[in-house]
C-alpha cells in the first residue's frame, strides 16, 4: 500500500510543455506513472509526450478525470495556478517550484480553506522534490532508482537528503511505502504531522521516517502529534546542528529565528516525545533497521 | 533582504508612520548642514549599519551644538562598530542619519512578523520598548501583546484600537496609534516585507507619536516585484562572497571552520556541515550548488570556496537527482585543472549517472580522492586533513 498516489491516480502536469515540464514528465512515464496530460494556456489541443495538452485545468479534469496535478509553473506564477487546480477539483497538488514569495503562499493556504473538507485539495510543497510511491508512481524531480519498494513510511523537507535516506535504506535491503516531500519554504502546503496522520491509517506502512531541518515549529508538532496520536514508530532526524542563528541556510525557511528552532533543541523535543533520533546523515538507514528490528523482536516475544 | 534604519523610516512615512525629522548624511559637512535644516538645538546622529544594539555600541551620539554634530560624524564614519548581532569581525559606517532628539515620556514596541506556526502576519506589541523582544519574551511572556491578521480581509481597525488601548494609547494618541498600526501593516503587505520593528515606538512630551528607530526586511522571493525595494539593497553591508556567490546562482553562507564545502540540495549542504562537526572538525562554509549543476557552476562553486584562506581541505558531496553526476565530474576536472587547488580534495558522488562520473574523475588522472558513501566521505576528508597538516582531531566539538 501507499499513500496519496498509486499506480492508478490519474496525474496531470501544469506547466507541460516547458522545459522542466517535459524532462520530468519524460520520466514520470518511464517510470510507470498514469500520466493523463497537461495543462499550458494557449497550447490546449495540442499533443505533448503523447499525452493531450489543455488550455486549463478545469478542461483537464473534465476530459481526462485528473485527481492529482504536479506543478512545474514559475515562481511569479504559481500561487495562481495552485489555485486553479484547487478550484478545478484536484484532489491532490504537488508544487516544484522553488521561490514562491511568503505572502502568495499564505493568500494560496487562504484560499484552499474555502472548500469543504471533503473537496479541499491537499497541496505538498512548494520547494520540494515530490512524492513517490515506489514501483508504482512518480509526482515529482527524484530518481526513481534509488528507491526500493517497502514499508517505511518517509516525510521530508530537503529533497537531496531524502534521496539520501531512500538510498541508506534501499543498501540495507529496507523499502519505502511512499516518500513525500514537504518543501523548504516557512510557508508549506502540508506539514509532517499531515502525512504522519496518513501513514499512521495506511497499513502497508510499518513505521515512518521524517527529516526536519533548522526554522519553523513543525518538527516540534510532528513529535507531539507522534506522541500523542500514533502507534507505528517514527525515526527523526534534524539538519543544521552546526548551522549559526540568524544566517538562511539556502531554504527560505531553514533560518533560526526564535526559540526551539535550533537542530538541537528539535532533537531534544523529538527524544522527548519517544522518537528515535538518527545522530548522523551517515545513520539514516542504520537507524530505521535498527528500529524496525527491535520492533519485529517485540512481535515474535510477544505472539 | 534587510535595509537601513533611514530608508525602512521613509518607507513607513509614505504610509503614514509619523517618524521624527531628519536626513541621510555620507560626510561631517553634509550631516551639519542637515542639522541645520532640521532646525532644534538638539540632534541624534545615528550610524546607519545593519543591526540593532547600535546604542550599546556607541553608534548613536547626541549632540546640542553644530560642532559636537561635526565632531560626531567624524568619529563615526569610517569606525568599525561591533555590536552582538555584527559577529566580531562588526560593519564599518559609511552612512549616518542626522534626526532631531525628541523629548520622551514613554517607549513602547511594536512589531509585525510572518508567524510561521500561524501562517499569517502577526502584531506583537509591548508595553516597554527600547529592549528587545526576546529579552521580555523570556522574562515575561504573559506580558507581550499579540495579535493574528485574516489574510482575506487585511487588519482591522478594531484590532489596530484593541492594541492601541493595550498599550495605554489613549484621548488624542489613539488615532494616531491606530493610523501608525494600520500604516506598518499596508507596508508589510504592499512591499512584501517579512519583518517590521519600531523600537522604540515613543510617545513624546507633545503628545505625538514617533518611530524613533526602525527596522524592516523583506522575502527574498518577492524582490522581483519590488523593484523600489531592492534598489535600497547595500552592498557593503553584505559579505563580498556571498554576493559573488548570488551572481553565480549558488547559495553561499561564510562560516569560520576549515573544510570547505560543496554539495547539491540545502538539506544536504546543511547535513554535511553536521558530519564534518561530528568529526570533530569545522565547515567553512555552506555551499549549495542547487539543481542543474553545470560544469561551469561546479567550478564557480570551487573559487567561491579556495578563495577563503581558511579552507584547507575540500569535500564534495553530490547526490544527483536533477544533477547528473557526469556533469559534476566535468565541472570537478575542469575546475582542479584550472583552479589547482593546493589543499586535498574528496569527491563523493551518487544517483543519477554515478557510473559515468566515478569513470570520469578515475581516468582524469588527478590528485583526488572519491568516496561512495556519506560515512567513507567524511572518513577520508578526514584523514586527508590530517595527512596534509599537522592537525590532530580537535575534541570539544565531536560526538555529542
Amino acid at each position: 500500500m501507499s499513500i496519496l498516489i498509486n499506480e492508478k491516480t490519474r496525474i496531470i502536469i501544469q506547466g507541460f510543455t516547458g522545459d522542466k515540464g517535459t524532462f520530468h514528465g519524460r520520466e514520470m512515464i518511464a517510470y510507470g506513472t498514469n500520466l493523463v496530460g497537461g495543462v499550458t494556456p494557449g497550447k490546449g489541443g495540442q499533443k505533448h509526450l503523447d499525452r493531450p495538452v489543455f488550455n486549463t485545468v478545469r478542461d483537464a479534469v473534465r476530459e481526462t478525470g485528473a485527481e492529482a496535478s504536479l506543478v512545474f509553473v514559475p515562481a511569479g506564477f504559481c500561487a495562481d495556478s495552485i489555485m486553479e487546480a484547487a478550484d478545478a477539483g484536484i484532489r491532490l497538488i504537488c508544487a516544484i517550484t522553488d521561490g514562491i514569495p511568503a505572502q502568495d503562499m499564505m493568500m494560496v493556504k487562504r484560499y484552499l480553506w474555502r472548500y469543504p473538507k471533503e473537496r479541499r485539495s491537499t497541496l505538498v510543497g512548494p520547494n520540494c522534490a515530490g512524492i513517490i510511491s515506489p514501483d508504482k508512481a512518480m509526482l515529482g524531480i527524484m530518481p526513481g532508482h534509488i528507491y526500493k519498494a517497502g514499508s517505511v513510511g518517509l516525510v521530508t523537507r530537503s529533497g537531496t537528503l531524502g534521496y539520501e535516506a531512500a538510498s541508506q535504506m534501499k543498501d540495507l535491503g529496507i523499502g519505502v511505502s511512499t516518500s513525500v516531500g514537504i518543501g523548504g519554504d516557512p510557508i508549506n502546503g502540508s506539514s509532517f504531522v499531515d502525512h504522519l496522520r496518513l501513514f499512521e491509517e495506511d497499513p502497508g506502512t510499518d513505521a515512518v521516517m521524517i527529516i526536519g531541518e533548522i526554522g519553523g515549529p513543525q518538527e516540534a508538532e510532528a513529535a507531539k502529534f507522534f506522541r500523542d496520536h500514533m502507534k507505528k514508530p517514527v525515526v527523526g532526524y534534524v539538519a543544521g546542528l552546526s548551522a549559526p542563528k540568524g544566517r538562511r541556510m539556502g531554504h527560505a525557511g531553514a533560518i533560526i529565528r526564535a526559540f526551539g528552532e535550533s537542530a538541537a533543541e528539535k532533537v531534544e523535543i523529538m527524544r522527548e516525545a519517544g522518537m528515535t533520533v538518527a545522530s548522523s546523515p551517515a545513520e539514516l538507514g542504520a537507524t530505521v533497521a535498527t528500529v524496525l528490528g527491535s520492533r519485529s523482536k517485540r512481535v515474535v516475544v510477544t505472539t | 533582504m534587510d535595509i537601513h534604519e533611514y530608508q525602512a523610516k521613509e518607507l513607513l512615512a509614505g504610509f503614514g508612520v509619523a517618524i521624527p525629522r531628519g536626513g541621510v548624511a555620507y560626510s561631517p559637512e553634509q550631516a551639519v548642514y542637515r542639522a541645520s535644516e532640521i532646525g532644534g538645538s538638539r540632534w541624534a546622529v545615528k550610524a546607519q549599519i545593519h543591526s540593532g544594539a547600535r546604542g550599546k555600541a556607541g553608534g548613536i551620539k547626541v549632540c546640542t551644538s553644530e560642532d559636537e554634530v561635526r565632531q560626531a560624524a567624524k568619529a563615526l564614519l569610517g569606525k568599525r562598530l561591533v555590536t552582538h548581532q555584527t559577529g566580531p569581525e562588526g560593519r564599518v559606517v559609511h552612512r549616518l542619519y542626522v534626526e532631531a532628539a525628541v523629548p520622551i515620556e514613554r517607549e513602547l514596541y511594536l512589531g509585525f512578523v510572518l508567524d510561521r506556526k500561524s501562517e499569517r502576519v502577526m502584531i506583537v506589541a509591548h508595553r516597554h520598548g527600547g529592549v528587545e523582544i526576546e529579552e521580555i519574551a523570556q522574562k515575561e511572556p504573559d506580558t507581550i501583546i499579540r495579535s493574528v491578521v485574516e489574510p482575506a480581509v487585511g487588519m482591522t481597525a478594531f484590532q489596530a484600537r484593541e492594541i492601541a488601548f493595550s498599550l495605554g494609547l489613549e484621548g488624542g494618541l489613539l488615532s494616531r496609534a491606530t493610523t501608525t498600526l494600520l500604516g506598518c501593516y499596508r507596508a508589510f503587505r504592499d512591499l512584501d516585507a517579512t519583518m517590521v520593528e519600531i523600537n522604540p515606538l515613543v510617545v513624546t512630551q507633545d503628545a505625538q507619536l514617533l518611530a524613533l528607530d526602525a527596522k524592516m526586511t523583506f522575502d527574498d522571493n518577492a524582490l522581483f516585484r519590488r523593484p523600489n525595494v531592492s534598489e535600497l539593497r547595500d552592498y557593503a553591508e553584505e559579505d563580498p562572497r556571498e554576493s559573488q556567490a548570488a551572481e553565480y546562482g549558488i547559495n553561499y553562507v561564510a562560516l569560520d571552520g576549515e573544510i570547505g564545502c560543496i554539495v547539491n540540495g540545502a538539506g544536504l549542504a546543511m547535513s554535511t556541515m553536521d558530519l564534518i562537526k561530528h568529526a570533530g572538525y569545522s565547515p567553512a562554509n555552506f555551499l549549495d550548488v542547487g539543481g542543474g549543476a553545470s560544469p561551469e557552476k561546479v567550478t564557480n562553486a570551487f573559487r567561491l570556496v579556495l578563495a577563503d584562506p581558511k579552507v584547507e581541505a575540500i569535500l564534495v558531496n553530490i547526490f544527483a537527482g536533477i544533477n547528473r553526476c557526469d556533469w559534476v565530474a566535468q565541472g570537478v576536472v575542469s575546475a582542479v585543472k584550472e583552479l589547482k587547488p593546493q589543499v586535498p580534495l574528496v569527491v563523493r558522488l551518487a544517483g543519477t549517472n554515478v557510473e559515468e562520473g566515478r569513470r570520469i574523475l578515475k581516468e582524469s588522472g588527478l590528485a583526488l580522492v572519491t568516496a561512495d558513501t556519506l560515512t567513507e566521505a567524511a572518513e577520508r576528508v578526514v584523514a586527508a586533513l590530517e595527512a596534509a597538516g599537522t592537525r590532530t582531531a580537535k575534541t570539544g566539538n565531536g560526538k555529542s
